[in-house]
């Protein structure tokens, strides 16, 4: 409750806040509750996203940049999804009590969501997991992400903003339409690029070579990134060159959310081994070298 | 209101609903009050240090789900120095789940877990994703009754058997585990199962198979819950497939003194608190004084015996 107290906080008063993220096993991020929310708009942004606004009380509107919920789906036509859907947020105001999604329509959960109308209501479990961490000292960053993930970066657009913090955001799509979250990088005064593979701009070398360029223009104290595993070995590359500190946000298949399962593990350097984290638990936000690309 | 306490042999619970092990973690202590619960159930734990399977670990079916996780485990010490004293802050007896792949293994593993702040310890003989090819000791009478002795001679602590639904010999399993000395059945464990991802002609789980799980599962287990509560004179504690408090009298009022709640939980935190909270409504409205009249409550008197004696072979 501290962390999402802070949250609001900043919202009325405009003080820009420092997350304390505790170690990884050792969350303090506390009240996570499932609730029915009500559907206030959701509507396509583009031929594959659609952008789901949702009215809710504490602690859902309180979630953090990089936090996620799990979503009890309506069943779609002929199939019945069991388990609840792990969705990254995409963005929460607690004075007007909403929480928002972006999602693309891939599988029986997603599809389940699409049906869903202005009025109905939507089982949200959350806030969960740990999010983005933002050091009020940084002057300048770099959010770079890829397809889906652009949604879960997209909170850090007004995070960064409220401290004070530029942003660039780097946003990489296969065809220029299904870009998503550059309107609100922009609202929020962030220098927006895109780099598309139907352009032939989205290929790590090029990639890479912008990176290097907002990097010797001071405009890059820290990474954020979600979506791509090729965007994050770059990342990873450049981040061990120039000595950038870094996040990557992590997508898994999830079933319980809350770290009892132990399904969505994954790869992680510790030491000189490679060890096993819970994405639900220990994430989905992890250290951008601690993360095996 | 309801009085909602069981007895568990030595121990008494303040309410028949615990966690199903392998469905909880301290984690759910963000969502629901773990202080409601009648006994806290960890997830198992052994001895060596277990990566657990490959991924994929789940695969949603109709009406439930398989998992393959194959316990992943960071091996005693980690149990006694941190997950003991994190169980300990909660109210609920802790009930420790151990795995072992020999029953010396097993023998030890109780002997090391048997220490203060430990109520009673769980054998889990009937893990589908340990052993090659799902086999598990709680499979055939003799070495579920070879397990259980060993066990039982190396710990004090009440000793619950977990069981496996995968056997054709569920009543002669469950004698088997009462004559070696448990104190009670925690029956069952998930169904051997698979599932095949028809777009990549893979199985949808990295292990292959796994454990079935969910409402799905609920009259199978339903089922050998009644055979072993007519089998033995040991308490059997209910565990498949358990949503709702109706679900949890059922299998209460075929023989179980106690129940498990597991997969449900993972889709809704608060379902055990929910079953507990239905349970009282549900014996209030009755007339029902104490949950307990709910156990073996069944009514088959009109039942011909010798109609059901398939369902309970002579011994």
């Amino acid at each position: 409750m501290r962390v999402a107290k802070l949250a609001f906080t900043v919202r009325l008063r405009r003080i820009p806040p420092i997350p304390q993220v505790a170690s990884p096993s050792e969350p303090t991020e506390t009240g996570a509750a499932s609730q029915l929310a009500e559907v206030l708009s959701h509507r396509a942004v583009n031929a594959e996203y659609r952008h789901l606004v949702l009215r809710c009380g504490a602690p859902t509107c309180h979630a953090l940049p990089g936090q996620f919920f799990q979503l009890l789906c309506p069943s779609p036509p002929g199939e019945a999804p069991f388990l609840r859907r792990p969705m990254s947020l995409y963005g929460a105001d607690a004075a007007a009590g909403t929480v928002e999604f972006l999602y693309k329509v891939t599988g029986a959960g997603t599809r389940g969501l699409a049906i869903l109308a202005t009025g109905d209501a939507l089982d949200v479990f959350g806030p969960l997991g740990h999010g983005f961490t933002i050091d009020s000292a940084w002057h300048h960053v770099v959010a770079i992400g890829r397809g889906a993930g652009l949604a879960t970066l997209a909170p850090l657009a007004g995070a960064a903003g409220t401290r004070g913090i530029g942003v660039t955001a780097l946003l990489s799509a296969r065809r220029p339409d299904l870009v998503v979250s550059d309107t609100l990088f922009r609202e929020h005064g962030a220098q927006v690029l895109t780099v598309t593979d139907q352009e032939g701009t989205s290929g790590p070398a090029h990639v890479e070579r912008l990176l290097r360029g907002l990097i010797a223009e001071g405009r890059c104290d820290a990474f954020f990134t979600c979506g791509s595993a090729r965007l994050l070995r770059v990342l990873q590359r450049l981040a061990r060159e120039f000595g950038i500190p870094g996040q990557v946000a992590l997508e898994q298949q999830m079933a319980c959310g809350l770290g009892m399962c132990f399904c969505c593990v994954r790869d992680f350097h510790s030491g000189d081994g490679i060890v096993h984290k819970r994405v639900c638990w220990d994430g989905p936000v992890f250290d951008l070298l601690e993360a095996v690309a | 209101m309801t009085e909602m306490s069981v007895r568990i042999g030595s121990l008494t619970l303040a309410n028949p609903v615990m966690p199903a092990s392998g469905t909880f973690a301290e984690g759910l202590a963000r969502a629901a009050d773990l202080n409601r619960l009648g006994a806290l159930v960890t997830k198992t734990i052994t001895r060596e240090l277990r990566a657990g399977n490959p991924l994929p670990r789940v695969a949603e079916t109709v009406g439930g789900m398989l998992n393959a996780i194959g316990i992943p485990s960071k091996g005693v010490p980690y149990f006694l120095e941190h997950t003991l004293p994190l169980m300990g802050a909660f109210a609920p007896p802790l009930v420790v789940s151990i795995s072992a792949p020999t029953a010396e293994g097993f023998a030890s593993l109780a002997a090391e877990v048997s220490v203060p702040g430990v109520a009673a310890i769980e054998a889990n003989i009937s893990c589908p994703n340990i052993e090659e090819d799902g086999r598990a000791f709680a499979m055939r009478p003799g070495s579920t009754e070879a397990v259980i002795r060993q066990i039982r001679a190396a710990t004090a602590l009440p000793l619950w058997a977990k069981l496996t639904p995968n056997t054709g010999e569920v009543p002669e399993v469950a004698r088997a585990a009462e004559a070696a000395g448990a104190d009670a059945l925690v029956v069952a464990n998930t169904i051997l199962a698979m599932s095949v991802d028809l777009a990549s002609f893979r199985p949808r789980l990295g292990n292959v198979m796994g454990g079935l799980s969910g409402p799905a599962i609920k009259p199978i287990v339903l089922r050998q819950v009644y055979q072993c509560a007519r089998a033995v004179h040991i308490p059997v504690i209910g565990c498949g497939g358990i949503s709702t408090a109706e679900d949890a009298a059922e299998y209460m009022i075929a023989g179980a003194t106690a129940v498990q709640v597991g997969t449900a939980t993972f889709l809704h935190p608060g379902a055990m608190e929910a079953v507990i909270d239905g349970l009282s409504r549900f014996c209030a409205a009755r007339g029902i004084v104490r949950v307990a009249e709910l156990t073996g409550a069944l009514k088959r008197e009109e039942t011909d015996e010798a109609e059901l004696e398939w369902a309970e072979p002579p011994t």
